[in-house]
């Protein structure tokens, strides 16, 4: 039976249709950031400048589209059409007459389902990567550039080792199915998730040390949540079974938040060598604060500005770190949605059909470039002040 | 500048011995080492013979001996066999080295004078037009990975679909009968473009920053005419900033390189690190190892020791 196609319109309008909730909600939340800008702080800036703006929408689209996704997408992302194998963009179901508005991959699924469900992927993976590494990042780079000396050594010297290594390389030895056999994985996991816990214990225990009724409110749920979350990540004792990786993500993520922390940790390092200097941590030193509070509450929130440029920076490197991943088909479950892997299996084919290899790319792309677009218009308001 | 030389050597060399040896232990976990017997002899070994097999081969020894004893081979010369190519691993990379070495040099003759003229251009006056094309373009390029702007030049110019058809999809060609246009210009143009941006706004920032100095200020005051500022007097100093840049990005260059490699199937380094890995080929995968880390130091090193002799201002003390 030969299959049915739309007309070029048709397709435009059919997509239109299916992202016209992403399309409503993104109008929703831009106006009204757009009107309460003024009282929005740091994000309502945003909305002063064109690239800003240009920037919140892609990351906004992209973020919506991933919660959205069961509602935009129309097909399942794993259920194969044989009548729609490499289906050109438009093809209709033979059974339902819905269309595969971008057409159908090499095993007849439905791209554009893909390509919306490969969102979550990154969405899921790539803003809670960087967060580790920035806990990290922080903790480590803070004493570093405050102490100094044979901390700062050790500690920048190792960091250095990890940024030596070519990032492909490092990949192709910790992201394999033999290294899940072993202990490492897990022992990392153990390492680098202890590390948020710890940040956010210090953080707080440096504040409210004098105040232990302001402490105990604060730190005890702190370390309950914290602990729940960390004992769930590392698969130990997970009740809910909201917070557990499966081995496949887990490795992925350990492998992402390896090779960004180093990077992180210079920047904190840098930036607490500079404002260690200041005539405000000076005071705090003569008022005789201790080394945590200074780090923590003086150093920290006046590094802030460059460190939010480098968040929204490093999401998107994030995300390209992921598509490396997902491209040479490293970790990642089979058949994944994830744009990686999306574009690697359609890459094969590329000289006949282009439809299934392009849309993850675009969505990759427009991803990355909302994220750069956003760290620079923070750049520019930070510039400003 | 002898001591902070070699102090510098120092540094790399104890980075070089870590490396490897997190290297050397990762590549020889107990899984890969089993999965190495069971190919070598036949899949449906027994635990107990391939515990036999891998005392045989000597893979059982205490960890810091073999390490010495690689390390010793690596000095030496003797880097060992290919399982995968079934030939000595230094006979099988030399060759791809080679390969890869051509498609590096193209990437740079073509990404370095295209960053710098872009960020001279938008540095020399900020906030101007040109500025902000080129800044945007360059956030643009950043944004792009290998792999996806491997894929959007194929389908522009090689798709047989709705391209061009100007340049080949595929550089196999190039690695037999040497490179032309055809069958190059997508490969080096995929790394060429990621890097780009990110070498043209370090560039333009520098630039930028130079342009607002007292003397530039005082060269136009005396009557040189813009041309002439920008050429004799800003450029000198606006590109030792961007030599440092240039030279840290080989590290992520060498992963554009695997990407490409894979993406138009040109069989260099990358591809060869690739098939090392996917076959579990472990003194190729070691020896490719070297070859990167080494790269990357020596890069690391020159940066360093290029930004001292360029900048008369650091002259490093110790």
């Amino acid at each position: 039976m030969p299959v049915e196609f739309l007309s070029t319109s048709a397709i435009v309008l059919g997509i239109l249709g299916r992202l016209l909730p992403v399309f409503v909600v993104m109008l929703v939340v831009m106006g009204a950031s757009f009107a309460f800008r003024r009282r929005l702080g740091l994000y309502g800036q945003l909305y002063d400048s064109g690239i800003g703006i240009v920037g919140v929408a892609l990351v906004l689209f992209w973020l919506i589209a991933a919660i959205l996704a069961p509602v935009v997408a129309p097909f399942d992302p794993y259920v194969q059409v044989r009548e729609l194998q490499n289906a050109l963009p438009g093809a209709l179901h033979p059974a339902t007459d819905e269309a595969f508005l971008l057409g159908g991959d090499a095993l007849g699924r439905c791209v554009f389902s893909r390509m919306i469900w490969g969102s979550r992927v990154v969405m899921a993976i790539a803003p809670a990567a960087t967060l580790f590494a920035y806990a990290i990042g922080i903790t480590l780079g803070l004493p570093a550039g405050y102490f100094g000396g044979w901390l700062d050594t050790g500690l920048t010297f190792l960091a250095n080792l990890v940024l030596a290594f070519p990032v492909i390389l490092l990949f192709y030895l910790l992201v394999t199915p033999e290294i899940r056999q072993t202990a490492l994985p897990g022992t990392m996991a153990a390492v680098l998730f202890a590390f948020p816990l710890v940040f956010v214990l210090v953080f707080l225990a440096a504040r409210f040390r004098e105040r232990p009724g302001v402490l105990a409110l604060t730190a005890v749920p702190a370390a309950a949540l914290g602990g729940v979350v960390y004992l769930g990540l590392l698969g130990i004792w997970d009740p809910t079974g909201a917070v557990a990786m499966d081995a496949n993500t887990l490795n992925i993520f350990l492998a992402v938040v390896f090779v960004t922390a180093p990077t992180v940790f210079r920047i904190v390092r840098g930036l607490t060598l500079d404002i260690r200097t200041r005539d405000y941590v000076a005071a705090a030193q003569t008022r005789g604060e201790r080394p945590t509070y200074i780090m923590m509450w003086e150093i920290l929130p006046n590094a802030r500005g460059p460190l939010v440029v480098d968040v929204c920076l490093r999401i998107g490197y994030t995300t390209i770190l992921l598509g490396t991943l997902g491209f040479f088909g490293l970790g990642v479950a089979p058949e994944s949605p994830d744009w990686g892997s999306t574009i690697n299996d359609g890459r094969r084919f590329l000289r006949l059909f282009i439809h299934p290899a392009l849309p993850p790319a675009l969505a990759l792309m427009s991803l990355v470039l909302g994220l750069n677009l956003l760290a620079d218009a923070l750049r520019e308001q930070s510039l400003k002040d | 500048m002898l001591v902070f030389l070699g102090k510098r050597l120092g540094t790399m060399i104890l980075t070089a011995i870590c490396l490897t040896a997190i290297v050397f232990s990762l590549v020889n976990l107990r899984p890969n080492l089993e999965r190495l017997a069971k190919e070598q002899v036949s899949p449906r070994m027994t635990d107990q013979q391939v515990e036999v097999w891998l005392r045989d081969q000597g893979y059982l020894r205490p960890w810091a001996e073999r390490y010495v004893e690689w390390l010793g081979g690596v000095v030496r010369g003797d880097w060992g066999q290919s399982t995968r190519f079934r030939a000595p691993v230094s006979e099988v990379l030399a060759p791809r080295l080679g390969l890869t070495g051509v498609l590096m040099f193209w990437v740079l003759m073509v990404m370095i004078p295209s960053a710098l003229v872009m960020g001279i251009v938008a540095g020399m006056r900020e906030g101007s037009l040109p500025d902000r094309a080129i800044s945007t373009v360059a956030i643009g390029t950043t944004s792009t990975p290998e792999y996806v702007s491997g894929v959007v030049l194929t389908v522009i110019f090689a798709s047989q679909m709705v391209g061009l058809q100007w340049f080949s999809g595929s550089a196999a060609s190039a690695a037999e009968t040497g490179p032309t246009l055809q069958n190059f210009a997508l490969p080096v143009l995929t790394i060429a473009i990621y890097g780009m941006g990110y070498i043209a706004r370090m560039t333009r920032a520098s630039m930028a920053e130079v342009m607002t100095q007292q003397y530039i200020r005082t060269a136009r005051l005396k009557g040189v005419s813009f041309r002439g500022v920008v050429l004799r007097h800003a450029l000198r100093n606006a590109l030792i900033a961007p030599f440092t840049v240039i030279m840290l990005q080989f590290p992520w260059l060498l992963t554009g390189v695997v990407i490409v490699e894979i993406l138009f199937n040109y069989r260099g380094f990358g591809w060869l690190l690739v098939e090392a890995a996917a076959n579990n080929d472990i003194e190729l995968l070691l020896a490719c190892s070297v070859v990167a880390v080494v790269i990357v130091l020596a890069t690391q090193l020159i940066s360093d020791v290029g930004y001292a002799l360029l900048n008369p201002r650091i002259r490093v003390s110790g």
